[in-house]
């Protein structure tokens, strides 16, 4: 019987394996995502799927495309709200809106947009603004399951009050209700804001820059990943800003360590929003 | 077995405030290890605890930040509506992952993480709180040869978190906030081995 200890390393020793396998098999690259949180998933994983180690969820993973993508739904964390953290968006509204009126056409980039909670935001944000019918909004995320869902636009019938008090919050000038229709036990978002996003897959980890924006919002994403791993995304965001484009991070992201932070200006640091330069 | 510690992992919720606040002022400005503290507290405004915690003792203390690395003399105190995690590089990392047990931060995630980062190098210290958060993490502590220890229920404002902690596992200190402080003084001052305190 090996210690728990030796058990412990086992885990690291077959996770690092397991990576490796997904990359070359599914060219999925979690390799330098952050440590101690992915280890976390994996441990969940495997007690969900009843597997003793991970050599054995290894095993089935690679014969087993449909097994990879139900892992791929816990190494990606898929939490997120509408206008969640609402001064954010407030800020985007009140600061970054004035800019992006004067372009005759906006892209807008959410980047990790999971079950696309933000993008209809921002769309909403931007038809309030009168700016939507000049705007397309790509939303990218690498899960396909949360890239259908979030093309779906529906959501929990249950999660629309938190919706919409974040909204209000946020400087809302209707009610939420205005944009969804609600059934017994769930909301779909309108027609109208779905057709002004893209969804697609690309990955901050393997992909480069596909279009010139001028905003991006990326939540909550870069602090999944190593230092390394972040310094290559930030990099391709940059070079998916137009010049004095905006960025958005998460609340307690920063681009401080990085070497790309001279390339952009703290145009907000309580909302995390930066301009490039 | 003696064993050089590295880093201190700390978690309570409600009354470990003012334990803390008992606890922190005997530690020296200049102390050897880095600190890492989860409070419970609400995810939807700002956290005055670094400022609390800093005016009562001698430590650098200041909100944790994404892939911030460990400094001696610093406590790092987990954010509003995040996990804190510790990388084995001794690197914090916050994630925004389902809350456990209702809360975000968690102490079990963080105490998880840090006895898998360092191993028989960490002292794991549970306050008081009203709910079993941190009970699981501080057996996982321990399993991975770290030293735990608990605030005792006696002197806990709120004693369902150490009695749960007591109930989950065996752990090797069960003390009162003063002797908290000395213990955590004197882990500080010996860092090459816990032989004396033991």
């Amino acid at each position: 019987m090996s210690s728990p200890a030796q058990r412990d390393l086992d885990f690291d020793f077959e996770l690092k394996l397991l990576l490796d396998a997904i990359f070359h098999k599914y060219h999925y690259d979690f390799r330098s995502y952050a440590g101690a949180s992915l280890k976390r998933r994996a441990h969940v994983a495997l007690k969900r799927f009843g597997f003793d180690s991970i050599s054995q969820l290894q095993d089935r993973v690679l014969r087993d495309p449909k097994l990879f993508t139900d892992l791929l739904g816990y190494l990606t964390v898929q939490v997120s709200d509408m206008f969640r953290d609402p001064a954010y968006f407030k800020a985007l509204r009140e600061k970054v809106v004035p800019y992006l009126s004067t372009y005759p056409s906006i892209k807008v980039w959410v980047a990790g947009c999971a079950t696309g909670e933000e993008a209809y935001s921002i769309a909403i944000m931007l038809a309030e603004e009168g700016l939507l019918d000049r705007t397309l909004i790509y939303a990218t995320d690498i899960n396909p399951e949360c890239l259908r869902s979030a093309e779906d636009g529906v959501y929990d019938v249950d999660r629309f009050a938190r919706f919409s008090a974040n909204y209000l919050e946020a400087g809302g000038r209707a009610s939420l209700s205005d944009y969804y229709s609600a059934g017994y036990s769930s909301a779909v978002l309108d027609r109208a804001l779905k057709k002004a996003i893209l969804f697609s897959d690309h990955s901050l980890a393997t992909d480069s820059v596909f279009a010139e924006v001028e905003l991006i919002s990326c939540r909550n994403v870069l602090i999944y990943f190593e230092r390394e791993l972040q310094d290559r995304a930030i990099g391709v965001l940059r070079g998916s800003l137009c010049r004095r484009g905006f960025l958005g991070l998460g609340a307690k992201e920063t681009l401080r360590f990085s070497s790309h932070v001279h390339a952009f200006n703290e145009l907000l640091p309580d909302e995390r929003i930066y301009q490039k330069l | 077995m003696s064993q050089a510690i590295e880093a201190i992992a700390i978690g309570g919720s409600a009354g470990a405030l003012d334990a803390l606040t008992m606890i922190l002022p005997a530690l020296p400005q200049g102390y050897a290890l880095p600190l890492m503290l989860v409070l419970h507290i609400p995810p939807n405004k700002p956290s005055y605890v670094p400022e609390v915690l800093g005016l009562r003792c001698a430590l650098r203390v200041k909100e944790a930040e994404d892939k911030e690395d460990l400094a001696p003399g610093t406590l790092y105190v987990a954010p509003p509506d995040y996990h804190l995690l510790v990388e084995k590089r001794r690197q914090l990392s916050l994630s925004a992952d389902e809350p456990v047990l209702f809360s975000r931060p968690a102490i079990d995630v963080l105490f998880e993480s840090a006895a898998d980062a360092y191993g028989p190098a960490l002292v794991g210290v549970l306050l008081a709180g009203g709910n079993d958060d941190g009970a699981r993490g501080l057996a996982c502590i321990k399993r991975a040869g770290g030293v735990t220890v608990v605030q005792a229920p006696h002197s806990a404002a709120v004693r369902i978190m150490p009695d749960a902690a007591l109930a989950m596992s065996s752990v090797d200190y069960t003390l009162t906030p003063s002797e908290l402080g000395m213990f955590l003084a004197k882990v500080g001052e010996r860092p090459l081995g816990l032989m004396e305190v033991r």
